[in-house]
């Protein structure tokens, strides 16, 4: 295993990158180039931030980030595949002063899992949704997402996804926007730096609506998966880019009036 | 407190309110709905969770997140929903972590009907889901064994950290009798050791079923079993009744355990030494009575509203000592006191062997029929 | 010391008020009772039946095949039911709603124009309390005033007004059943 920096050493060090202290000491099993790891970065960044690393309980959901509970230094539970909306309502509604999130790629959240979230959004759960959408299975290897592109070649459409015989990409955040318990919904991408800032502003802000009580918020992340996509991970983020914002564009699906308020 | 004539399913609810049920989530399904629609009326006047899921699916896996955080939490449905819950209900056995579950049998397989049967028991007491593992099943046969039954439960659950299922029946839930309810407790709110509640100023908790290395999943199966051992060792619950002297022994559980109390009663004006063995934890299932009941007996009759499905464990504990014969009503049949009364007279005369399949031969007699 | 009781009519008719109202009675008179209701395929084409049970010691079923006394509220429960009446059992009929006299000689048929009746007292709902009232002449564990108690401790408050009329629906149903069991052989 590698050795990681602590913190406190690397601010003795005068270091200006460090590792949140919402992560725990343990090096991820993403593959090269995914960006699992800025996502997960992102929110560990915004737990420190906030200061709710000992008032969070996570989530995690099947599939490729079905070891997130490994990775943030705080509560967390391990859900089935598709549930963790579900759990995650259990958990608030009997401590609803904690701040409880899920986290869910594609296949979790958008297939076995569509009438979870969209209930628990109907329902205005206050609970906070990382969505991770890289339209493919990467767990299982590859095979044809909810989300996977018309055209698109998976192991489960290896002549490329015919939108005849296997359907459409869902797009979440344009739906679960039309929930009116949504309090904030948005679509961000993780291809370059610029959007990765704006990526981490929208994960804050979801963190806020949460705390503040204003309602069920989401925010989808474009994700890349250099290994089942076939590509070297710097063409994904191209990929991502050129190929999946097209299909998936980015935006503020929903963003309620109480919630355009807040000041952070 | 007074006694009052109250419904089964709403004894079971408010039962479950005071005995500390925190949280509540539920999806509607006849003959268990009056439980849920009490405590929809009855956990916010109180300010505890009650959700009305889309699914029992999102039922159960909301009882999940719940139970995590170390609170009472319960959920309740009928035959086709528990089916669907069987899912989480593995994961929470997985976890480790207590549940409180109830079923309000009713006839199937499939859609069945909404009639009384006791159709779950195998899926109850063998798990209903995937994986290496056992429920505790405890079957009330009145609308006052079921109240005790909930707040056991919920105790029991908690000790041995597993999941506590009443398997009830249709006409449980929707019989009213007279019954008195325990007095209401205050919530105390502990702090289980293994609880992840998100409380600052200790280790990150994290609760899963994932054992993705073989041998520590082969660890977590020896020491549920093990677990288990302690609860069949401490926990068995059962109810006698005319056993002292009795020649024949019916064995029924639940609604069909109490109308065969009425064949008994009827049996024993006729002069003939029968008596009942009523178990009340039908997982872990009464094994240590029935050896002992199984020297002295001439024969056994079990009576369950299904095709036999305790029968398998009543064999199990008779081992081939005693004949014994089988009278059931699939279906969401309840049968009626006169039918048993025929079977324990029938039982008399018969010359009994231990060796035929009693489910076969009354197959026999019921196509017959 | 056991005895079971069916009702049975159309929905709307009272019947499964009637049968708590006597589970009620049979608590508070000390007794163990079970009410059990018919909620399966029954419950469609509008008929509803309850079986009270009551007893001095742990009930067993709460059903049963042959009932001693029963209350048919209409015509298809007077057809289904008097057939599976036990010998020298008795069956309160609303005279009201059946075309037809009884077929058995064997059981005790009290006829009780409850509509009629319900109506005089000025309340057609009232026919159930007046069946009720007539089947305690064959009831004797149950008083007419352990009914009455029943009645006013477990009629909820907006209804307590009404108690006055159920009282004499209850004594009206309780003498005319009287009247004619005291004129059978």
């Amino acid at each position: 295993m590698v050795t990681l920096i602590k913190p406190t050493f690397a601010m003795e060090q005068n270091a200006v990158y460090c590792r949140p202290q919402a992560f725990t000491d343990v090096s991820t099993h993403y593959c090269p180039g995914c960006t699992h790891g800025v996502a997960h970065r992102l929110i560990g960044e915004v737990i420190d931030e906030m200061g709710i690393r000992e008032n969070t309980v996570g989530v995690a959901p099947v599939g490729c980030s079905v070891f997130a509970y490994n990775y943030f230094n705080t509560d967390f539970v391990e859900a089935a595949h598709g549930r963790a909306p579900a759990m995650a309502t259990g958990i608030k509604r009997v401590l609803p002063d904690k701040v409880v999130f899920s986290y869910q790629g594609d296949g979790d959240l958008a297939s076995i899992g569509m009438a979870e979230i969209m209930h628990a959004a109907a329902r205005g759960e206050h609970i906070t949704v990382i969505f991770i959408n890289n339209a493919i299975y990467g767990m299982t290897g590859g095979q044809m997402a909810p989300t996977s592109l018309p055209g698109m070649k998976t192991t489960s459409s290896p002549n490329g996804r015919d939108v005849e015989t296997q359907g459409y990409p869902v797009r979440m955040a344009e739906m679960l926007a039309q929930m009116d318990g949504a309090g904030y919904v948005v679509r961000r991408s993780l291809h370059d730096p610029a959007n990765i800032r704006k990526a981490k502003k929208a994960i804050r802000t979801a963190f806020e609506v949460q705390q503040h009580g204003l309602g069920f918020s989401l925010v989808e992340l474009l994700s890349t998966c250099p290994t089942n996509w076939g590509m070297t991970p710097v063409d994904a983020l191209g990929w991502v880019n050129e190929h999946m914002i097209p299909a998936f564009p980015l935006g503020d699906y929903k963003v309620s009036p109480a919630v355009a308020q807040i000041k952070f | 407190m007074a006694r009052e004539l109250i419904k089964g399913n709403v004894a079971m609810a408010e039962s479950a309110i005071r005995y500390g049920l925190e949280a509540y989530f539920g999806y509607p399904i006849t003959p268990q709905t009056e439980l849920l629609e009490h405590l929809a009326k009855r956990m916010p006047e109180l300010g505890r969770a009650f959700v009305q899921a889309e699914s029992e699916v999102a039922a159960i896996n909301m009882v999940y997140g719940a139970a995590c955080t170390g609170v009472r939490v319960m959920t309740s449905s009928s035959s086709p929903g528990v089916s669907l819950m069987s899912e989480g209900i593995s994961y929470i056995a997985g976890t480790e972590i207590p549940a409180v579950l109830i079923n309000v049998m009713r006839g199937g397989p499939g859609l069945g009907n909404i009639a009384p049967a006791q159709s779950d028991y195998n899926q109850a007491v063998r798990g209903g889901g995937h994986g290496d593992y056992r429920n505790i099943v405890l079957a009330p046969a009145s609308v006052q064994e079921a109240i005790d039954l909930v707040g056991l439960s919920f105790d029991l659950a908690e000790k041995y950290r597993t999941i506590a299922m009443i398997l009830a029946d249709g006409s449980i839930g929707q019989m009213m009798e007279p019954a008195e309810l325990p007095e209401m407790r205050p919530i105390q709110r502990k702090d289980p050791e293994w609880a992840t509640n998100g409380n600052p100023n200790r280790p990150r908790r994290q609760l899963t079923s994932i054992y993705l290395e073989p041998h520590d999943e082969e660890i977590t199966n020896l020491r549920l079993l093990k677990r288990w051992q302690d609860i069949q060792t401490n926990e068995v619950r059962y109810k006698e009744y005319y056993l002292d002297d009795a020649d024949y022994v019916i064995v029924g559980f639940g609604t069909a355990g109490r109308i065969a109390l009425s064949a008994v009663r009827a049996a024993r004006a006729k002069g003939i030494k029968v008596g009942l063995l009523r178990p009340i934890t039908l997982s872990p299932f009464p094994v240590a009575v029935m050896d002992e009941l199984s020297q002295r007996a001439k024969a056994f009759l079990v009576v369950e509203m299904n095709t036999g499905q305790m029968l398998d464990d009543v064999r199990m504990a008779v081992r081939g000592r005693a004949p014994i014969e089988f009278y059931g009503r699939p279906g969401g049949v309840v049968p009626f006191p006169d039918e048993i009364m025929s079977e324990i007279e029938r039982m008399t005369h018969a010359k009994l062997n231990s060796q035929t399949d009693p489910r076969m031969a009354w197959l026999e007699r019921a196509l017959a029929r | 010391m056991q005895k079971e009781i069916l009702i049975a009519g159309f929905g709307g008719q009272g019947v499964l008020f009637a049968g708590q109202v006597l589970a009620y009675a049979a608590m508070d008179s000390g007794m163990e009772v079970t009410w059990i209701p018919s909620y399966g395929p029954e419950m469609r084409g509008g008929t509803a039946n309850c079986t009270i049970v009551i007893a001095d010691e742990e009930i067993g079923s709460p059903l049963v095949q042959y009932p001693p006394l029963a209350i048919a509220l209409n015509l298809p429960s007077y057809d289904k039911y008097e057939p599976l009446m036990q010998p020298g059992s008795l069956l309160v009929v609303n005279q009201s709603m059946v075309d037809r006299l009884a077929k058995r000689n064997d059981i005790v048929t009290v006829f009780i124009p409850a509509n009629e009746m319900a109506e005089q007292i000025g309340d057609k709902k009232l026919a159930n309390m007046i069946m009720v009232g007539a089947l305690l002449a064959g009831l004797p564990e149950i008083s007419l005033e352990a009914l009455e108690t029943a009645l006013k401790n477990h009629l909820p408050v907006r209804h307590q007004k009404l108690l006055p009329k159920n009282f004499e629906a209850l004594r009206k149903g309780f003498s005319i059943a009287q009247e004619q069991m005291a004129v059978r052989p």
